[in-house]
């Protein structure tokens, strides 16, 4: 498993950082705000005030230190459902993902400069889109490329094959994110698959695959900057295993107390991503109490004005279940809304 | 006027569009050098490319997903599965995720894709290939479904299809793929999506069918004609949108009407047409509406399809019985 940092945070021996350390700490303000807005999103969650949340918690150096590897002027990001800050770096506000988990039909939309697909739930569905748009960039002669994200649960589905399967043939340039966090809500990784390694997947499709320390920052960071490099390059698509652990539960419907072994995510904590930069950055003279304050204070402000803004958005109105079904509602649709507006 | 099947026709359509513009690309299983296990994109491959006649993988939801991915980095995609029997292991991406991404994506992403499969029996393929499983997809209400029945509606059919800005599952009929020639204009024309053809007018029935059934409603047509009945024959060309208004007036006209399909009778299509009809038409009605369809079970072995599968004395019996309610 690959590794730059240690858990208390030092570099290993020879290993050199892949960022500056200004990189650093705008990767460590990313994690700090994903971890923010998880107990914020959970708080409205259990008010009332927003839809099912999954948190980030745990895996935030996975996100960041992945996302923080692309150009959102030309590359491309298809997540799952579990890595918001991902998203923020590419552009999306986050007021519009606040809104769609309050289930709002229109202000959620993605603004037409992201170059980012909405959350995909159904599981692993979202790969072969990645691979259809990274070939199709190829095809354009456009030099973008896709980064997508799925877990461990997920890279056992046929969607996950069939996806890598095509990448490999038509050497697409995308990059495979597994985000292995051990659990897929109450199953574990060791029910997923026989294989000792994920990432050992990758030559059954004729492409490089790498495990490394998900909560490791700056490994996570290199790696992935190489599998992008290498995609931009026309060598075709990387698969990359990020060990990490879900320190949360799955979702908000979710209770890990009847099936987690609390001395597992002890264990876990000890491995905590934000304080293996922090303590990396302090090294550095780049982090100290008074910073750390500025930060939390910056990012709470950034979320009050995100959920304000997103409390405010117009209500939605029932005639927008109609709207972009097709460019043209077919007849039995138009008399169907006609029906609900009671205009019938 | 040049002479085609539906193959050419296809064909015809695929070369037309392809050249008139060049972001549409040809990806499915054989396609390419073999010109597709029924030869509608033979010849293709030589004259595009094979960067935009593909060769994939044997794996339909990628075809279909990666068609999405395609769609939405720019291009236009006509994806082909093999035979509509085999959408099922591609149906979460044909049904949940391309019939469903401008919704999700709230407009953002619409998708311009294209998925050609041919369906139906009547051909003695092995299991599975002949499923008429076209209902299904009518459960996922933001897919168009096109059937053509004939060469002069698949050419403009399927410029349709491509040209359409949403997705378009286009069904062809494999029975009568080489059932013979006619006429096809040379030329580039479209038919719209939502308008029926009325293949045959007569005033004491209206059978209503779609894809390779029409020919047996017409079959049956002739055989009603010899005995002083007159059958109008309505193609209805697409399930969504469908024509409620050419059926509706029909039915008002005739008083009587037989839906008939290749799918199982439970739950196929044409349960929602007599429900169509009898919300619409029910004081017009002579008689209870009918259906012929095949039966509620697997399809047969081959050697018993011509007894599954709907046809034209099915339709003339059941017309009698109509006329002697």
């Amino acid at each position: 498993m690959f590794q730059l940092l240690d858990p208390a945070g030092r570099l290993r021996n020879g290993a050199k950082p892949p960022l500056d350390d200004e990189f650093v700490l705008e990767g460590l303000r990313w994690m700090l705000l994903s971890r923010a807005i998880d107990a914020r999103a959970t708080a409205l969650q259990r008010q009332g005030r927003l839809g099912v949340f999954s948190p980030v918690l745990g895996q935030e150096a996975a996100v960041v230190g992945s996302a923080l590897a692309l150009d959102p002027s030309r590359d491309w990001l298809v997540p799952q459902y579990r890595e918001l800050p991902a998203m923020l770096m590419h552009g999306y506000p986050l007021h519009k993902h606040l809104l769609n988990l309050m289930g709002n039909p229109v202000e959620g939309r993605i603004p037409d400069d992201v170059l980012m697909l909405p959350t995909q739930v159904a599981l692993a569905a979202q790969l072969p889109h990645a691979v259809g748009i990274a070939w199709g960039l190829k095809l354009q002669g456009k030099d973008g490329v896709v980064m997508t994200y799925f877990g461990e649960g997920a890279s056992s589905e046929g969607d996950f094959h069939e996806a890598c399967n095509l990448a490999g043939v038509v050497k697409a340039p995308v990059v495979f994110f597994l985000q292995n966090n051990n659990w897929a809500i109450s199953t574990p990784r060791q029910l997923q698959s026989g294989a000792a390694s994920l990432a050992d997947r990758a030559a059954g499709y004729g492409m490089p695959g790498v495990q490394v320390d998900g909560n490791d920052l700056l490994a996570v960071n290199q790696v992935s900057r190489e599998a992008v490099a290498r995609a931009r390059a026309g060598e075709g698509p990387s698969l990359i295993e990020a060990i990490t652990y879900r320190m949360s539960f799955h979702n908000t419907t979710d209770n890990p107390s009847k099936y987690q072994d609390p001395a597992e995510l002890e264990a876990a904590r000890a491995r905590d991503p934000i304080a293996r930069v922090q303590a990396y950055l302090k090294g550095r003279g780049m982090w100290d109490e008074k910073r750390e304050q500025e930060f939390e204070q910056a990012i709470s402000e950034e979320i009050d004005a995100a959920v304000a803004k997103a409390q405010k958005a117009p209500v939605p109105n029932r005639s927008q279940i109609f709207d972009n079904v097709f460019a043209e509602l077919t007849p039995r649709q138009a008399a169907q809304r006609r029906e609900l507006l009671g205009e019938g | 006027m040049p002479e085609m099947n539906i193959i050419e026709a296809i064909r015809d359509a695929l070369t037309l569009e392809m050249t008139r513009d060049e972001r549409v690309i040809v990806l499915g299983l054989d396609v390419g050098r073999l010109g597709g296990v029924f030869r509608t994109t033979d010849g293709l491959q030589e004259r595009f490319g094979k960067d935009r006649v593909v060769d994939t993988p044997l794996a339909e939801a990628v075809i279909i997903g990666s068609a999405i991915g395609l769609a939405i980095s720019g291009m236009v995609p006509v994806a082909e599965i093999q035979f509509l029997g085999f959408t099922h292991q591609a149906f979460h991406q044909m049904g949940a995720q391309l019939g469903r991404f401008r919704y999700r994506s709230r407009g953002r992403f619409p998708l311009p894709v294209t998925v050609r499969a041919p369906m139906g029996g009547g051909t003695k393929t092995p299991e599975f290939h002949p499923d008429a499983i076209e209902a299904q997809f009518v459960q996922y209400p933001a897919l168009k479904i096109a059937l053509p029945s004939n060469p002069y509606d698949a050419k403009g059919m399927l410029l349709q299809a491509i040209r359409d800005p949403d997705p378009v599952l286009f069904i062809e009929p494999e029975r009568l793929y080489r059932k013979g020639r006619a006429e096809v204009p040379a030329e580039d024309y479209t038919v719209p999506f939502g308008k029926a053809r009325i293949a045959r007018e007569g005033k004491d029935v209206t059978l209503v069918a779609w894809s390779a059934a029409v020919e047996v409603c017409e079959r049956a047509a002739e055989q009603l004609a010899t005995e002083g009945v007159q059958a109008t024959v309505i193609d209805l060309r697409t399930l969504v949108p469908l024509d409620e208004e050419t059926i509706v007036k029909s039915v008002e006209s005739t008083g009587r009407c037989v839906v008939v399909h290749e799918a199982p009778l439970s739950a196929g299509f044409g349960a929602e047409i007599v429900a169509t009809l009898q919300e619409n038409a029910f004081y017009s009605l002579d008689a209870p509406i009918a259906r012929v369809a095949s039966y509620d079970t697997p399809y047969p072995p081959a050697s018993l399809e011509s007894h599954w599968l709907p046809s034209p004395e099915r339709v003339v019996r059941q017309v009698r019985k109509l006329l002697s309610a």
